[in-house]
C-alpha cells in the first residue's frame, strides 16, 4: 500500500480571541491510510479541520499539502434553506459539473442512488451524509476530510457508513482524515488515532491509544470501555499505568478491566461471525 | 397608451427582470434585512450625487457600496449581533440623508418621490439607466451564478472546492447596490426590498430548480408592475405602493393554487 504523505501538519498553534484553541498540533495523513481525530466537544477538532483545509491560517506552525492534492470535504452539518429548490443531483454537481450518469454512478457507490432527483430538504439525515460523501467523491479526491460523518445517523447506519468509508479507502486508495466524538466505532478501520484536547494528548495505533492514560483521563472509563470493543492485544495489561488513571478518572478496578476485555472478546467473536 | 405610461411600464419591467433573480439569492441567503439597510442609505447617496454634481444613481451605488463595506468590517467584531448592526445602519443612514437634504436649501428635491418612487415620471434618460443597470446586473449574475449558488448552499464547502467566496460575496453586494440604484425611481427607497423579496417568495411554490425560481421571480415581478400600474391608473392610487400591493396579492394568490410540487418529509 502506498504511504506517500498527502498532508503534514507541524506544530500548529492557534488562538481565537486570546483563547488558545490549538497548541503545537502535528499530524500526517498518507494515501491509503485512515487517520481518526477524536476528542471531546470544544477540543478544537473542527478548528483543526479548518486549518487542514486552508480555511484558517495558523498563528504558528506549518501546514503542508502535497502539490496538486485534490481534497474532498464533507462538512459536519449541512442544511439547505427550505426556500432553495435543489435536488440531490444539483447539490452534488455544485461542487463540480458532471453528467447525470456520472452523478448516478457516484451516488450508487455510496448506496444512495434512489435520491438522485429528490429535493435535498426531503432527504433523511443518513442519506444526506451519503449525498455529501458523493459530492466529495465526484472530485476524485486524493484526500477525504470527513467532519463527523456519522453524526445524526442511527446505529445501523453508522456501521454501514464506516464500512463504506473503509471500502472507499480500499478501492480508491485515498487518504482519509476523519473527525469523530463517537469513539467505539472509529477504531475498526482506523490506522492511526489522534486524541485531541487542544493539544495532542496521545496518538498512535488504536489499541495503543486506547491504553494510554491520557486517553483514559480524557474520556473516562465509560468512553474507554466502549472503545475496548476493538482491542486486539491483551498482553500489556501491566502497561495500563493504573496509578495515573486512578488520580482523575473513576478508578478502573482490575476486575473491571478484565470484564471489559472479556466483553471485547465476545464482541469481536460476534462481529467475526456476524 | 400615453408615452409616460409606456416609459413607466418599460422602466418597471427592467427593474423587475433584474430584481427577480437577484431577489431569489436575497431570499436563499436570508439577506432581506441587509437589502433593506442598503436601500435606506440610498437617500444619502442622492445627496452625495447632488453635492458631487453627478447622477444621483451613481451616488446611490456609491453610498450602498460604502454601507456594505462598513457592514462587512463591522461584522468582524462580535460584540453586536448582525441584525442590531443592520438596524443601526439602516436608520442612521436614512436619517443622515434626511438631515443632509434639509441643509441643502438651494436644491429642491422631491423627497416623497425618492422615498416611495415616481414611476410615472420616468424619462428617457432614466430608462437608459434602468435598462443599462438591469442588463449589466443580469449579465453579471449569470456569470456568477454557479459559484454564488455553491457559496449560498455552504460557504466553506464551496471554498474548499475552489470558489473564491469573499470576492463573490462582495460582487453580490455590489449587484444589490446596483439594483437598488435603478429601482429607486420605480418603487422608492423604502419599498425596494419588496421587489427583491416578494416575487422570489411567490415563485418558490412553483419552482423545482434554482434557475426556474429565478425566471419565475422575474415573471411575477413584471406581472406585479403591470397590474400595479393598471390599478394605480384605475383607482388613482400612488404607483410605487400599488406595484408592491400587486406583488403581495400575487404572492397570496399563489397559495390558492394547489401545490403540485409534492414534497412530504
Amino acid at each position: 500500500m502506498p504511504t506517500e504523505p498527502l498532508l503534514t501538519v507541524e506544530g500548529v498553534s492557534l488562538a481565537i480571541r486570546g483563547n488558545p484553541i490549538l497548541q503545537e498540533v502535528s499530524l500526517q495523513v498518507s494515501s491509503g491510510k485512515i487517520v481518526a481525530l477524536i476528542g471531546p466537544n470544544g477540543a478544537g477538532k473542527s478548528t483543526l479541520v479548518r486549518v487542514v483545509l486552508g480555511l484558517l491560517q495558523p498563528e504558528r506552525g506549518r501546514v503542508w499539502r502535497k502539490p496538486g492534492v485534490r481534497i474532498g470535504y464533507m462538512p459536519q452539518r449541512l442544511a439547505v434553506d427550505e426556500t432553495l429548490p435543489l435536488t440531490a443531483r444539483r447539490f452534488i454537481t455544485l461542487g463540480m459539473p458532471a453528467s447525470r450518469e456520472r452523478v448516478q454512478e457516484v451516488l450508487a457507490e455510496v448506496g444512495a442512488a434512489r435520491v438522485l432527483d429528490t429535493p435535498v430538504q426531503a432527504i433523511s439525515g443518513g442519506e444526506m451524509q451519503r449525498v455529501m460523501l458523493a459530492r466529495a467523491l465526484l472530485r476524485e479526491p486524493d484526500l477525504l476530510v470527513l467532519d463527523e460523518p456519522i453524526q445524526g445517523v442511527d446505529l445501523n447506519g453508522q456501521y454501514e457508513l464506516y464500512d463504506l468509508i473503509g471500502d472507499l479507502r480500499r478501492q480508491r486508495g485515498c487518504g482519509i482524515l476523519m473527525v469523530s466524538h463517537e469513539l467505539h466505532l472509529v477504531m475498526a478501520a482506523t490506522d492511526h488515532v489522534l486524541c485531541l484536547n487542544r493539544h495532542v494528548c496521545c496518538s498512535g495505533h488504536p489499541e495503543h491509544v486506547a491504553r494510554d492514560p491520557a486517553y483514559l483521563q480524557l474520556f473516562g472509563i465509560d468512553g474507554a470501555r466502549r472503545l475496548a470493543v476493538y482491542h486486539h492485544h491483551h498482553n500489556h495489561r501491566h502497561d495500563l499505568h493504573g496509578t495515573v488513571v486512578a488520580e482523575d478518572a473513576p478508578v478502573p478496578a482490575l476486575s473491571t478491566i478484565d470484564e471489559e476485555e472479556g466483553l471485547s472478546h465476545r464482541l469481536e467473536n460476534q462481529k467475526a461471525h456476524g | 397608451m400615453d408615452d409616460f405610461l409606456i416609459r413607466a411600464m418599460l422602466g418597471g419591467f427592467g427593474v423587475a427582470l433584474a430584481a427577480g433573480p437577484l431577489g431569489t439569492f436575497v431570499v436563499w441567503r436570508r439577506m432581506a434585512y441587509f437589502g433593506d439597510t442598503l436601500a435606506h442609505s440610498g437617500l444619502l447617496g442622492v445627496v452625495l450625487g447632488i453635492v458631487l454634481n453627478v447622477n444621483p444613481q451613481l451616488g446611490v451605488v456609491a453610498a450602498c457600496l460604502l454601507v456594505a463595506l462598513i457592514l462587512v468590517l463591522l461584522q468582524r467584531q462580535r460584540r453586536l449581533a448582525a441584525d442590531t448592526l443592520l438596524g443601526i445602519l439602516a436608520h442612521a443612514t436614512l436619517s443622515l440623508g434626511l438631515v443632509a437634504l434639509a441643509f441643502m436649501e438651494t436644491v429642491r428635491v422631491d423627497l416623497v418621490g425618492y422615498l416611495f418612487g415616481d414611476i410615472l415620471a420616468i424619462n428617457n434618460t432614466d430608462l437608459y439607466w434602468i435598462w443599462g443597470g438591469a442588463l449589466l446586473a443580469l449579465g453579471a449574475l449569470a456569470w456568477l451564478w454557479r459559484p454564488l449558488l455553491a457559496a449560498t448552499v455552504h460557504e466553506e464547502l464551496a471554498q474548499v472546492e475552489g470558489v473564491p467566496t469573499f470576492p463573490i460575496r462582495v460582487a453580490f453586494m455590489a449587484l444589490i447596490a446596483m439594483v437598488i440604484a435603478v429601482a429607486m425611481k420605480v418603487v422608492g427607497i423604502l419599498l425596494i426590498t419588496s421587489l427583491l423579496i416578494i416575487p422570489a417568495a411567490a415563485a418558490r411554490r412553483f419552482a423545482r430548480s434554482p434557475e426556474g425560481m429565478a425566471v419565475l421571480a422575474s415573471g411575477f415581478g413584471c406581472a406585479a408592475v403591470g397590474s400595479g400600474l393598471w390599478a394605480s391608473l384605475r383607482w388613482d392610487t400612488p404607483a410605487g405602493p400599488s406595484v408592491v400591493v400587486a406583488a403581495t396579492a400575487l404572492f397570496v394568490l399563489g397559495f390558492l393554487v394547489p401545490n403540485r410540487s409534492r414534497r412530504n418529509t
